[in-house]
């Protein structure tokens, strides 16, 4: 066990410009669980991307692999010393069959070329066995749930001689249960010898079992420590060389509670939320929070008129509204700032200037129906003021901007329609420790000037940070009520651990 | 982070280049017979049907889709016209009321086109067929609606009073090239200084996020198909007018180098970009280079394969460009990249 | 029996028994092996096309040129036999090699520069459609060998009608039925086949997976470009006259048919079976309007119905089931 399988040895990397690796050493024990974590751009995927012969390092480095040097190496190489990468959409085929896709890749390394039905299924079989999973063998893979999928792509790189597999943020889509399930299927595979190693850019359940975590930073590695002597704060530290404190939040007023903003009365939807019932007072910010499959994004929806409620009511200022349509949620001051930013937030090849105005482009007409180029220019002018977005011309495509600077033009374009009550799903999720400051700002500054904010996050530390109260939801219920003034981080998580 | 260029910068550079190699060119290979007046105004009058059609072609193509019913459209809404003014006018005896009915006609052609435009939008954003295969069912509809109303017959002999808009002149400039100009206007404004031309582009690019805009999507598609079909009614009462008859199948060969033109031109086949600029300019080269082998004494189908061939060279161009960008971009790219799998 | 709903072609295998039910009851020749026989010949040439249409489209491309390349491969095949001469297999080796160059050019563009497949297509069409005509001036071949025109006429069954008049399963369609074969083997017993589906389904998995894209796509644009010169000399088979015009336009029913069968657009789907019984369904529909005495000018009104009907119906199904799963799937 003490043998290291992989040894990599003053890694350096360097594209056009940017040096994406600075002489990194790198170890992974044999049937070691191993956690690589680093914020976005700390260079993780590109030592990835060496470690599966994807790319070449720049010369002078070295890799071993079981103690022989193996420094040039090619994808077929590093398949056939046994690395796997699961990346985190899975790679799988969605149109072929789960035994298709798990025999596929084993049938292209080899020198077969005509193919038997029976072939690939007992391939697969085999390699379900491995890890005493049982899915069928003739469904295609885009009926199956995320997790199966994911237990598909671990079946896929057990076709081989397997001795370490790699799992991009393995565990986003999943809900605890399944989480456990594949946490078990890993330690699984390290008493039969394989190394895992986690890439992740934050702390989550996958360090439980870790044995140790590397933490890369600006290219540079940090460190390398034992998993048991870190806690969230100290990663969160290395990672970004800066503590996030989060600054309990006292310089927002507490929201006057005489009139209710939003009042939502028994709202059901089946399959996807139950008897919700919620008042939100302008001036305050609610937090929602809870595991995947919750409800709360689907509730999101719902006032967001996508996803049109079965049965309750919903009052935006003592006014029963019906909600079916987007534009109709707009038009009553309503605005949602989506979970993913690159499909749903931003249209990501546009411009800055035409992405912060997209939402508000029918309120910039002039009378003959023209739009009012000038009024529009000012209009981007101030809020990219405003939300102090970084950009080097406003004519740049929002793909160049970083993940920061892109959820700003969303809020920005949120903003821009003058909305009362402001509903956020994730906003900071991917966003680095400096933006992320920022963005809590920017949505205390919002709330401190009226408008209602619905906070939704998987943080507990944020929503307990940034809101006045905090609903933790579970299975389509809110299942409790935190007052943050009152409650501690310990609170809620215990809260969110009962859960199951 | 670095500041790059627009795509559509290159484009334009691309374009200029070659328009003004091939004028070289032609100038140099044909200096008697392409540097005359006569020969600009023959282009003029050729142009605008393939203008108009093209113009048709590239809204559709900007948000992503394709509209493959443009020629039968035009030839259903000028075999509508030329019915109407060969029922109501008697030829050869001028009487008052020819002009009202020309004017029914020309609204009955655009009528009807915008009509086909609503169908091909609500297949696409109602019923959710992919745009190739709506506009494609839509096209073979209307060319079999144009024969069965026709038996394939040529509708010829139209009145002298509709005659003006294909061939007349206005102060020597010919008549269907200032309509060209100024829808060729009016697509530029509409895209560019309306809130719906707006959309078009953000939906070409993204329609999940301008769905979770509030966008009405549903309306884009709409409007931007019932329009396609509109400047399909327009080039029908010119060919119309030109051709002096009307029949199913007339200028079939037509479509595909509309999309021909609109990528020439910059307009983007993913959607989302492209400008009636660039449109024009390719079109104009287009033109030019067919006038000038024609003059050449060259063979209208070596035309042809020039098209393509100034196609796949522009594309090939276009596609090193971009791969150096990208290079630069690299890193950046691989960030977003490395996000995209995250979301 | 509920699964075999889920299948696009059940429903048009129950299209096609109406169809042919109704046919039947107004004209009974219809259902005939003499009539049947006949139908199979005559609708090889779009047959053959739609194969190597239907792999183009799983791949998630698409080829307009292939009705380009078709005329190039028969047009080339015709000067090499009459003027060089040979039999019919040297007839097939000049059209399959001339096609197979052209399609695959066509696969190397769409492959090395990432151009639409749709506009590299149209693009080469023009090229090589231009470049013919300028070559060959247009000029109409009539003057085939007289074993080209035998072996039009050799049946492989041959029945007779009561009134003594031979029929049976042509030459013709025995080429296309061996093409079939070559599809069905590589599409569903080779990895080559798979590739193909998984290319359609996810390009980037298959980068990762370590697939070799160029050889697939390079291949599927090369297959169809090879089947364009065997539809080519079927079609001069067929007519026994080469006409430089009588084939181009025939893309978008080819492409048209195969949708019809189920491909899909967006890559990744499709099946043999579906493929041909889009074909079948047009086929039908035209030979059932001879018979049943409908003017010729009703045929492309009802395939434009057919088209939007059949692909609305599955098209609209698929919406309301994405609306149900919606949530599930922005809640990842």
């Amino acid at each position: 066990m003490d043998t290291a399988f992989l040894w990599m040895k003053n890694i350096s990397k360097r594209y056009t410009g940017v040096q994406a690796l600075d002489s990194v050493n790198f170890e992974i024990k044999k049937g070691e669980i191993h956690c690589l974590a680093g914020t976005n751009g700390s260079g993780k995927s590109t030592l990835i991307k060496i470690i599966s012969g994807v790319e070449k390092p720049d010369l002078g480095s070295q890799i071993y692999i079981n103690g022989e040097l193996s420094s040039h190496r090619t994808s077929i190489d590093s398949i056939h010393q046994g690395i796997e990468v699961i990346y985190q959409d899975l790679s799988l085929f969605p149109n072929l069959s789960v035994a298709e896709n798990i025999a596929l890749g084993s049938l292209i390394s080899g020198k077969k070329k005509l193919l038997s039905r029976k072939g690939y299924y007992s391939t697969a079989r085999k390699a379900m066995k491995k890890i005493n999973v049982n899915i069928a063998l003739d469904q295609k893979v885009e009926d199956l749930s995320i997790a199966d999928q994911q237990l598909v792509a671990i079946c896929r790189s057990l076709t081989g001689e397997l001795n370490l597999l790699i799992m991009d943020e393995p565990t986003t889509a999943l809900t605890s249960r399944e989480v456990d399930a594949l946490l078990r299927v890993v330690i699984d595979l390290k008493d039969k010898g394989i190394a895992t190693l986690f890439v992740s850019h934050k702390l989550n359940e996958v360090m439980q079992i870790a044995q140790r975590v590397t933490i890369l930073k600006d290219g540079k590695k940090v460190g390398c420590y034992p998993a048991v002597d870190l806690d969230s704060q100290k990663i969160e530290f290395f990672m970004t060389g800066a503590n996030f404190q989060y600054k309990k939040n006292t310089t927002i007023p507490s929201p006057s509670r005489k009139k209710p903003l939003l009042e939502i009365k028994n709202l059901s939807k089946k399959q996807n939320y139950n008897n919700i019932s919620l008042k939100l007072y302008p001036g305050e910010i609610l937090g929602i929070t809870g595991l995947l499959g919750s409800g709360r994004t689907e509730l999101a929806h719902t006032l967001f008129g996508m996803n049109p409620a079965d049965d309750g009511s919903i009052k935006i200022n003592d006014k029963k509204i019906v909600l079916n349509s987007v534009f109709e949620a707009i038009d009553l001051g309503i605005a949602y700032v989506p979970e993913n930013r690159l499909v749903q937030g931003l249209v990501l090849n546009q411009t800055v200037s035409k992405n912060s105005v997209i939402t508000i482009i029918r309120r910039l007409l002039k009378k003959t129906g023209l739009i009012d180029h000038k009024n529009k220019a000012d209009k981007i002018t101030d809020l990219v003021n405003k939300f102090s977005i970084k950009v080097p011309s406003i004519d740049a495509p929002v793909s160049t901007l970083s993940g920061g600077n892109q959820q700003r033009v969303v809020l920005a374009k949120w903003v821009a329609t003058d909305p009362k009550l402001l509903i956020l799903d994730g906003p900071t999720v991917g966003i680095d420790v400096a933006a992320k400051g920022s963005i809590h700002e920017s949505i205390s500054q919002l709330a401190a000037e009226g408008l209602g904010v619905i906070l939704i996050s998987d943080e507990v530390p944020e929503v307990l940070n940034i809101c006045h109260r905090v609903f933790v939801m579970n299975r389509g219920r809110i299942i409790s009520e935190f007052i943050t003034s009152e409650s501690t981080e310990e609170d809620v998580l215990r809260c969110l651990e009962s859960i199951d | 982070m670095l500041k790059i260029k627009i795509p559509m910068d290159n484009e334009t550079k691309v374009l200029s280049l070659i328009l003004s190699s091939v004028i070289v060119l032609m100038a140099v290979l044909s200096p008697n017979h392409f540097l005359r007046i006569e020969t600009f105004q023959g282009m003029a009058f050729q142009l605008p049907e393939l203008g108009l059609l093209s113009l048709a072609m590239m809204i559709s193509m900007l948000t992503g889709g394709i509209n493959l019913s443009i020629i039968a459209t035009t030839n259903i809404s000028a075999i509508t016209a030329a019915l109407i003014l060969k029922a109501w006018i008697i030829p050869d005896v001028p009487a008052s009321t020819d002009i009202w009915i020309v004017m029914i006609a020309i609204i009955a052609a655009l009528g009807i086109s915008v009509l086909v435009g609503l169908l091909n939008g609500f297949l696409i954003s109602v019923i959710n067929i992919p745009p190739i295969i709506a506009t494609l069912g839509t096209m073979k509809l209307l060319q079999g609606l144009a024969f069965i109303i026709t038996k394939g017959y040529v509708i010829s002999g139209m009145p002298d009073s509709i005659k003006f808009i294909g061939n007349g002149k206005v102060a020597g400039i010919p008549m269907p090239f200032i309509l060209f100009v100024v829808f060729a206007f009016l697509m530029a404004g509409y895209l560019n200084h309306t809130a719906t031309g707006f959309n078009i582009f953000m939906f070409g690019s993204n329609p999940i996020a301008t769905f979770f805009s509030g966008t009405n999507n549903k309306r884009v598609i709409i409007e931007t198909y019932m329009i396609s079909g509109l400047y399909c009614g327009m080039a029908a009462i010119i060919m119309m007018s030109r051709f002096n008859s009307a029949k199913a199948g007339y200028g079939e060969s037509y479509l595909l180098v509309t999309i021909l033109a609109a990528v020439l031109g910059g307009v983007k086949a993913e959607g989302g970009f492209g400008r009636v600029k660039g449109l024009v300019l390719s079109l104009i080269i287009l033109q030019i280079m067919s006038i000038g082998l024609n003059l050449l004494g060259v063979s209208a189908f070596l035309t042809i394969a020039f098209w393509g061939l100034i196609m796949i060279t522009a594309m090939i161009i276009h596609y090193i460009l971009e791969q150096r960008s990208l290079l630069r971009l690299s890193t950046e790219k691989s960030e977003v990249e490395s996000w995209k799998s995250n979301a | 029996m509920k699964k075999l709903f889920k299948y696009h072609e059940t429903y048009l295998v129950i299209i096609i028994i109406f169809l042919s039910f109704i046919i039947t009851s107004v004209n009974s020749n219809f259902m005939t092996a003499e009539n049947m026989f006949d139908l199979l010949k005559s609708n090889s040439f779009i047959g053959i096309l739609a194969i190597g249409t239907l792999l183009v489209l799983i791949s998630g491309g698409i080829d307009i040129s292939f009705a380009a390349i078709a005329t190039v491969s028969q047009y080339v095949m015709a000067l090499v036999i009459i003027n060089i001469g040979g039999n019919i297999f040297t007839a097939l080796m000049v059209a399959v090699l001339v096609g197979t160059i052209l399609g695959m050019m066509n696969g190397v563009l769409v492959y090395n520069f990432r151009i639409p497949s749709i506009i590299a297509t149209i693009a080469t069409m023009n090229i090589y459609y231009g470049l013919l005509i300028v070559f060959t001036g247009g000029k109409w071949i009539y003057s085939l060998p007289d074993w080209f025109r035998n072996f039009a006429e050799i049946r492989l069954l041959t029945f007779h009608t009561s009134g003594g008049l031979p029929y049976g399963l042509s030459v013709v369609t025995f080429i296309w039925i061996l093409i079939i074969i070559a599809a069905v083997v590589i599409l569903n017993y080779t990895l080559l086949g798979r590739s193909i589906y998984a290319l359609g389904g996810d390009r980037k998995s298959c980068l990762r997976i370590g697939f070799n894209i160029f050889f697939t796509e390079t291949f599927v644009y090369s297959f169809m470009g090879l089947v364009a010169g065997i539809a080519g000399v079927v079609q001069a088979l067929l007519i026994q006259t080469i006409a430089p015009n009588a084939i181009v336009g025939k893309e978008l029913d080819v492409i048209a048919a195969v949708v019809l069968g189920g491909a899909s657009l967006t890559g990744g789907k499709g099946s043999i079976f579906g493929a041909l019984l889009g074909v079948a369904l047009l086929a039908i529909l035209r030979n059932g309007m001879t018979l049943m005495a409908v003017p010729a000018v009703w045929f492309e009104f009802l395939v434009g119905i057919v088209i939007i009907v059949s692909v609305g119906f599955s098209s609209y199904q698929q919406k309301l089931k994405s609306h149900k799963t919606s949530i599930i799937e922005t809640a990842d």
